[in-house]
C-alpha cells in the first residue's frame, strides 16, 4: 500500500470525485492559487490546474456568503465542497449551515436535497490561539439535520471525505491541524467508508477509550505504554460523531466494564458527555465505575506554550485518568 | 422575455394578483377560526410586484422568497389548495405540515423557497444563479427581499459574489416601507436603497412596485442582462404593505392618514381599470374574474381541511435524505 499524507489523501479524493461527478466543484478561500497552488494546508493543491477556474473557485473573505451560495448550489444539482479555512470560521457560517443547509429538506416536506460538504480543521497546533484553535464538532453535532465526520487517518480522510461528497446530505467534515502532514497507508485501489461505523484501533479488555483524530494518536501511545505493563486498553475511533455508532462503542464497554472518552474540545457539554450518557442508558448494568473524561479545558485556547500546553489533554493527563479508572482492578 | 406581452398574459397577470389578494385576505378569519397556528404574514399591496415579477421569468427560473411569501409562490405558478392544505398543517400541503407558511416551497416550479430568516434568501439564490452558470442551463435567479433585508450582511455577500462572478441573479427589493415596525428611510443609510448596487459595480434601478407592468418591464431588463452573461441587477420595487407586520399587529406606528394615499394607488383596481380602459377585457369579465378567485380560494380552504393530518411518527422523516 502506498503511503502518503493525511492531506494528500484528502486531494486524492477531491481529484477521484472531481474526475467521477462533473457537478462536485470546490470554493474556498485561498484554495485555487494560494502557496503551492491550493490550499492553507495544501488539500486543494493542484486541483485548478486539472479541473479548472469555475470547478475550483477562489472566494471572497465572507464564510456566511461562500456556505449560503453552496447551499443554493446543492438544491440545485450541485455537489459543492466549501472549503472553511479554520473551524473558528464557522461561526460566521451558522445562519445559512444551521438555519438553512441542516433544515431545508425536512422543512420543505423532503423535496429538497442539500448534498454539501463543509471542510474545516479543528485542534490546536503550536500558538494560533484562541480564534484559530477551537474544536467546534459538538456544536454541529447539536444541530439535527447535518452530519459530522472526524477522519483520524490518511485512508479514513479519502475514504470518508468520498463518501461525503456522495452524501446526498450536508456533511461537516472536520479536519485536524496535526495531522495534515502526517503519513499512513492508503490503500491503491478505490475505497469508500460508511458513515456510523467506527474503527476499533486497538484490542484490550481493562478499559475503553474513545478518542479521534490527534487525541486519538495520543491514547494509543499511552495505550502501548500501559501494555508494557499488563494493561490491556481497547481504543475505538469513532469516525463519526453524526452518525454514532454507539453499538460498538457499547460492545466495548461490556467487555471491559470501563469507559473514558477523551476529546481536544471544550470539555462543558462536549461530545463526551453524550457518548457518556448513551453508554449509561444502554449498558450502565456493565459500567464498574463511572465513565470518565479528558478533554479541553473549559477556557479559550490560548496563545503561550506553557498556557497552550495545560489546557489540551496531553498524554500525562490521559495516564493518570486510566490509572485512576483502573485502581482496585489489580490491572 | 418580450417586451409586449398577450393579452392572455395581461388577464393571467391581473388573476394571479387576485388571487393573491384572496388568498392572503383568509388569513385573519383562518387565526379566528383557530385553522391556522403560528407567524404568517400577508402581501397585501404588494401583489404587483410578485406577480410583475414572476410574469418576466421562464417556468424554469429560480426564485426565492421571504416570510412575506404567500405572492411568490402563487405569481410563479404554486398551487393554492397546496399552499392552504401547508398553512393548516395538513398532509397534502407542500411541505406535508412541516413548514407552514414561512416555508412553502415548490422545487418543481423553480420556487426555492420562502424564508423564515430575514435575508436567508441571499445565499440560496446566489448559489442557484452559480449552479445554473456552472451547468450552464441558462436558468435565471430572482431573490426576493424587503427593504429589513437589505441591512443583512447577507446582502452584502451575496451582491459582491454575484458582482465579481457575473453571476444572472436578480436582486428584488420590495419595498414596502417596514421592517416589522421599522421604517425603511430610519433605517437604512445612504437614502436609496438602488444606489447600493454602485459599490458592487452593477446597476440599480428604482421602479414604482403599485405597477405591476413598470415592475414586469424592469425584471425583463434584468433576466436579459443576466442571459446575456452581463450579471446581476439590483431592482428597489416601491410598495406599501396595507396590513401589518402579522395579523395581531396593533399598528400604532402609522396613522391611517399615512396609508390612505396608498390604498389610493392600489395596484389591483389601477391594473384593472388599465385593462379595461385598453379594451383588453371588459368590466364583466374583470368581475367574473374576481368571482373565479374567490371560488378557487374557497375551494383551496375546502380541500385543505379534507386533507389528513400527518401521522405524528412523521415528525421523525426527512431529517436526512
Amino acid at each position: 500500500m502506498p503511503e502518503m499524507t493525511y492531506s494528500e489523501a484528502l486531494n486524492l479524493a477531491l481529484r477521484e470525485e472531481m474526475r467521477r461527478d462533473p457537478t462536485v466543484f470546490v470554493m474556498g478561500e485561498d484554495v485555487a492559487v494560494w502557496g503551492d497552488r491550493g490550499g492553507v494546508f495544501g488539500v486543494t493543491r493542484g486541483l485548478v490546474e486539472e479541473f479548472g477556474a469555475a470547478r475550483v473557485r477562489d472566494t471572497p473573505i465572507n464564510e456566511e456568503a461562500i456556505a449560503g451560495a453552496a447551499v443554493g448550489a446543492a438544491l440545485t444539482g450541485m455537489r459543492p465542497v466549501v472549503e472553511i479555512m479554520y473551524s473558528d470560521f464557522l461561526t460566521l457560517t451558522m445562519e445559512p449551515l444551521v438555519n438553512q443547509a441542516a433544515k431545508l429538506r425536512y422543512m420543505f416536506g423532503g423535496q429538497a436535497t442539500v448534498p454539501l460538504v463543509v471542510r474545516t480543521n479543528l485542534g490546536a497546533s503550536g500558538g494560533k490561539a484562541a480564534q484559530h484553535s477551537q474544536s467546534l464538532e459538538t456544536w454541529m453535532m447539536h444541530v439535527p439535520g447535518l452530519k459530522v465526520v472526524l477522519p483520524s487517518t490518511p485512508a479514513d480522510a479519502r475514504a470518508l471525505l468520498k463518501t461525503a461528497i456522495r452524501d446526498e446530505d450536508p456533511v461537516i467534515f472536520f479536519e485536524h491541524k496535526l495531522l495534515y502532514f502526517q503519513k499512513g497507508e492508503v490503500p491503491e485501489a478505490e475505497n469508500l467508508l460508511e458513515f456510523g461505523m467506527a474503527a476499533v484501533r486497538r484490542e484490550g479488555r481493562h478499559a475503553t477509550v474513545v478518542a479521534a483524530q490527534a487525541m486519538l494518536n495520543l491514547v494509543l501511545e499511552v495505550a502501548e505504554r500501559l501494555a508494557l505493563e499488563g494493561i490491556e486498553i481497547e481504543v475505538i475511533d469513532p469516525r463519526t460523531l453524526v452518525p454514532l455508532d454507539i453499538e460498538t462503542i457499547v460492545t466495548s464497554v461490556r467487555k471491559t466494564n470501563r469507559l473514558l472518552v477523551c476529546h481536544e474540545a471544550t470539555e462543558r457539554a462536549g461530545w463526551a458527555a453524550e457518548v457518556a450518557m448513551q453508554v449509561s442508558e444502554l449498558a450502565f448494568d456493565d459500567l464498574d465505575a463511572p465513565v470518565a473524561r479528558v478533554c479541553g479545558a473549559n477556557v479559550p485556547v490560548p496563545y503561550s506554550t506553557p498556557m497552550e500546553e495545560v489546557v489540551i489533554p496531553d498524554q500525562g493527563r490521559i495516564e493518570r485518568a486510566l490509572r485512576l479508572l483502573l485502581r482496585g482492578t489489580g490491572a | 422575455m418580450a417586451v409586449s406581452i398577450s393579452t392572455d398574459a395581461k388577464v393571467e397577470m391581473l388573476r394571479r394578483m387576485m388571487l393573491i389578494r384572496a388568498f392572503d385576505s383568509m388569513l385573519p378569519d383562518l387565526y379566528t377560526r383557530r385553522l391556522i397556528r403560528g407567524s404568517s404574514h400577508a402581501a397585501i399591496g404588494q401583489e404587483a410586484v410578485a406577480v410583475g415579477a414572476c410574469a418576466a421569468l421562464a417556468p424554469t427560473d429560480y426564485i426565492t422568497s421571504t416570510h412575506r411569501g404567500h405572492g411568490h409562490t402563487i405569481a410563479k405558478g404554486g398551487d393554492v389548495n397546496r399552499m392552504m392544505a401547508e398553512l393548516l398543517g395538513r398532509e397534502d400541503g407542500y411541505c406535508r405540515g412541516k413548514g407552514g407558511s414561512m416555508h412553502i416551497a415548490d422545487f418543481s416550479i423553480g420556487m426555492l423557497g420562502a424564508n423564515g430568516i430575514v435575508g436567508g434568501g441571499f445565499g440560496i439564490a446566489t448559489g442557484a444563479a452559480l449552479s445554473a452558470q456552472l451547468r450552464g442551463s441558462g436558468q435565471v435567479t430572482l431573490c426576493f427581499f424587503g427593504d429589513g433585508a437589505i441591512n443583512q450582511g447577507s446582502f452584502h455577500g451575496a451582491a459582491n459574489l454575484a458582482g465579481i462572478w457575473k453571476l444572472p441573479l436578480i436582486l428584488l427589493c420590495e419595498n414596502n416601507q417596514f421592517a416589522m415596525s421599522a421604517r425603511a428611510e430610519k433605517m437604512v443609510a445612504g437614502g436609496d436603497l438602488a444606489m447600493r448596487s454602485a459599490g458592487y459595480g452593477f446597476p440599480g434601478v428604482n421602479v414604482d412596485g403599485m405597477d405591476v407592468e413598470a415592475v414586469r418591464l424592469a425584471v425583463a431588463d434584468a433576466r436579459s442582462r443576466a442571459l446575456a452573461g452581463a450579471g446581476p441587477t439590483l431592482i428597489v420595487a416601491t410598495c406599501y404593505r396595507y396590513q401589518g407586520h402579522f395579523s395581531g399587529d396593533t399598528q400604532k406606528y402609522r396613522t391611517k392618514e399615512e396609508v390612505a394615499p396608498w390604498l389610493e394607488r392600489d395596484p389591483i383596481p389601477a391594473f384593472r381599470h388599465r385593462l379595461i380602459e385598453s379594451a383588453t377585457l371588459s368590466a364583466a369579465e374583470a368581475d367574473a374574474l374576481e368571482e373565479e378567485v374567490q371560488t378557487a380560494i374557497a375551494e383551496a380552504l375546502v380541500f385543505a381541511e379534507a386533507s389528513p393530518w400527518p401521522e405524528p411518527h412523521e415528525a421523525w422523516e426527512d431529517v436526512h435524505a
